[in-house]
């Protein structure tokens, strides 16, 4: 993994790069040693001026703080929203609704619920536990695996492109879009980048033409159809939703079913817990939720104002660290131990307020689905002492190869 | 004891339902709200306040 344009990081508090491989490798001790060193908010210039709270205080402030911390720009970049040309700004902002402000945000976020609520996710259940049996399968009687690259990257893009009504089988162009929306913050804005862009455009361009020309029933059609303030979306609110969807549920899952499977390959004795009481999955899967919480969000500061003491300035990006809340000890008892059985566990990995996830019963099915699933057929597992776990950098953060060793399969 | 669900800061993150589907259920828009009233049946109290310690936005109340 290569440093970012801004080169490496001489000073945490006043010059952190939360792009950089440092940050991914080490963001827990980064955020101790900030916090025990009387700095619950670091910043730097990088980005043109980012901030970093720590607490789960500060964390839920600012995401309920829709007056004064806009959605406008839910990932940083190099460029600031207003910077970026033909940006469709704030309210409604390029991929509604999570870069959307109230009131528009209420409205095109209301539009999603019901295709996301819990009755609706419930039935793709026995859908989600085939394919991943399926994923196994298709790994034969191999003792050597890749958890990541044969398992958990494929799931989220199985039933996303399902839903949509995309072709599963392009599920390599997905991760490659998203990977250059997400994990390259910090690149060179390349020619090469700029022309992967606009394949996705035009990608998404020929799909929707298609789903207009021949309507069915998924949720692209639906988008295409449905109304906002008594009228039909724009064409740039379906495609910007589209991408969204595509988006906001492929790396994120994969990240979490991820760092799941990490932490049982790596711990056996909660292993075999799960393996012998797999009632205990679900409250397992919310405290790998917490410990390993895969998104951070960014804001934007809406004018100039003052912060728990620190003076922030107009179109300065506030990061949302939830994973940093989630290991907040005012919050969480023994916050830094991963403990399966946790009662208590008022997690933020879904973020906090209005733009609570979308997505996450279906986040939620498809971790608990592919960990039950995963633990059925290899009851015992464990990394591979010879090859590398990578870690991706950036706001998404999981596992990106997981190399195992299968010590026994059922 | 009797639960509530305040809807001005539920967000549907569907904990409560999850953990107590007996006391708890979504409604289209996946956001929660108490069942019989609230009215939590006996031998259920523990449930009640597993909903309350894993709602993130402290949208539950129990009432003993
Ligand atoms: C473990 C997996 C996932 C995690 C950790 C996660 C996390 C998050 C977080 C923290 C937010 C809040 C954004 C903010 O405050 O600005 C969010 C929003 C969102 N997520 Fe997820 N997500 C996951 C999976 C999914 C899936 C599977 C989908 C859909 C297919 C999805 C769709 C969305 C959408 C549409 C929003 C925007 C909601 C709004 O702005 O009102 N996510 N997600
Ligand atoms: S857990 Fe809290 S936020 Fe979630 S549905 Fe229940 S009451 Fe609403």
């Amino acid at each position: 993994m290569s440093e970012t344009v801004y080169g490496p990081v001489t000073d945490w508090a006043t010059d952190f790069d939360h792009g950089s491989p440092a940050y991914a490798a080490n963001q827990h001790k980064i955020w101790d040693d900030l916090k025990n060193s009387g700095c619950p908010i670091a910043h730097t210039e990088r980005y043109g001026g980012t901030w970093l709270p720590l607490t789960h205080e500060m964390v839920h402030s600012i995401a309920y703080d829709t007056d004064h911390f806009s959605s406008e720009g839910p990932v940083v970049g190099q460029l600031k929203p207003s910077e970026v040309p033909d940006r469709i700004g704030a309210p409604i902002g390029p991929v509604p609704p999570i870069s959307s402000d109230p009131p528009f945000h209420n409205e095109a976020r209301r539009l999603l619920l019901p295709a996301f609520s819990p009755k609706m996710i419930d039935p793709w259940r026995d859908e989600v536990i085939e394919i991943c049996n399926k994923l196994i399968d298709d790994m034969g009687d191999a003792d050597h695996i890749d958890a990541a690259l044969q398992y958990s990257q494929h799931i989220p893009v199985m039933v996303i492109a399902r839903m949509l009504g995309l072709p599963v089988e392009d599920g390599d162009k997905f991760r490659g879009w998203v990977n250059l929306v997400l994990s390259g913050i910090g690149e060179e804005r390349t020619e090469e980048r700029m022309q992967k862009f606009m394949e996705f455009n035009e990608y998404l361009a020929y799909h929707v033409t298609d789903h207009k020309e021949n309507p069915r029933e998924d949720l692209i059609s639906f988008l295409l159809n449905a109304e906002i303030f008594g009228e039909k979306l724009s064409l740039e609110h379906a495609v910007g939703t589209v991408i969204l969807l595509l988006i906001a549920g492929i790396d994120t899952t994969w990240s979490g079913i991820g760092s799941s499977l990490w932490h049982l390959a790596t711990n056996s004795v909660d292993r075999r817990r799960l393996v012998e009481n797999p009632d205990m999955i679900p409250t397992a899967v919310e405290e790998f939720l917490r410990a390993y919480a895969p998104v951070t969000m960014a804001r934007v500061v809406k004018e100039d104002m003052e912060f728990h003491g620190v003076q922030m300035k107009k179109e300065d990006w506030v990061l949302l660290p939830f994973p940093a809340a989630n290991r907040d000890d005012k919050q969480f008892a023994n916050a830094h131990e991963v403990v399966i059985d946790r009662e208590e566990n008022r997690h933020a990995a879904f973020g906090l307020g209005i733009h609570r996830c979308l997505g996450s019963n279906l986040a939620r099915l498809e971790m608990n689905v592919a960990v039950e699933v995963f633990l059925q057929r290899f009851p015992d597992f464990s990394v591979d002492a010879n090859e590398m776990v990578t870690w991706s950098t950036g706001q998404v953060r999981g596992p990106r190869t997981l190399p195992f060793v299968v010590n026994a399969r059922a | 004891m009797r639960v509530h669900v305040d809807p001005a800061k539920c967000q549907g993150h569907n904990r409560c339902y999850a953990l107590a589907p007996e006391l708890f259920d979504v409604d289209d828009y996946g956001n929660a709200f108490e069942l019989n009233d609230g009215v939590v049946p006996a031998g259920l109290e523990d449930k009640a306040r597993l909903a309350l310690a894993n709602c993130p936005e402290f949208a539950i109340s129990i009432e003993e």
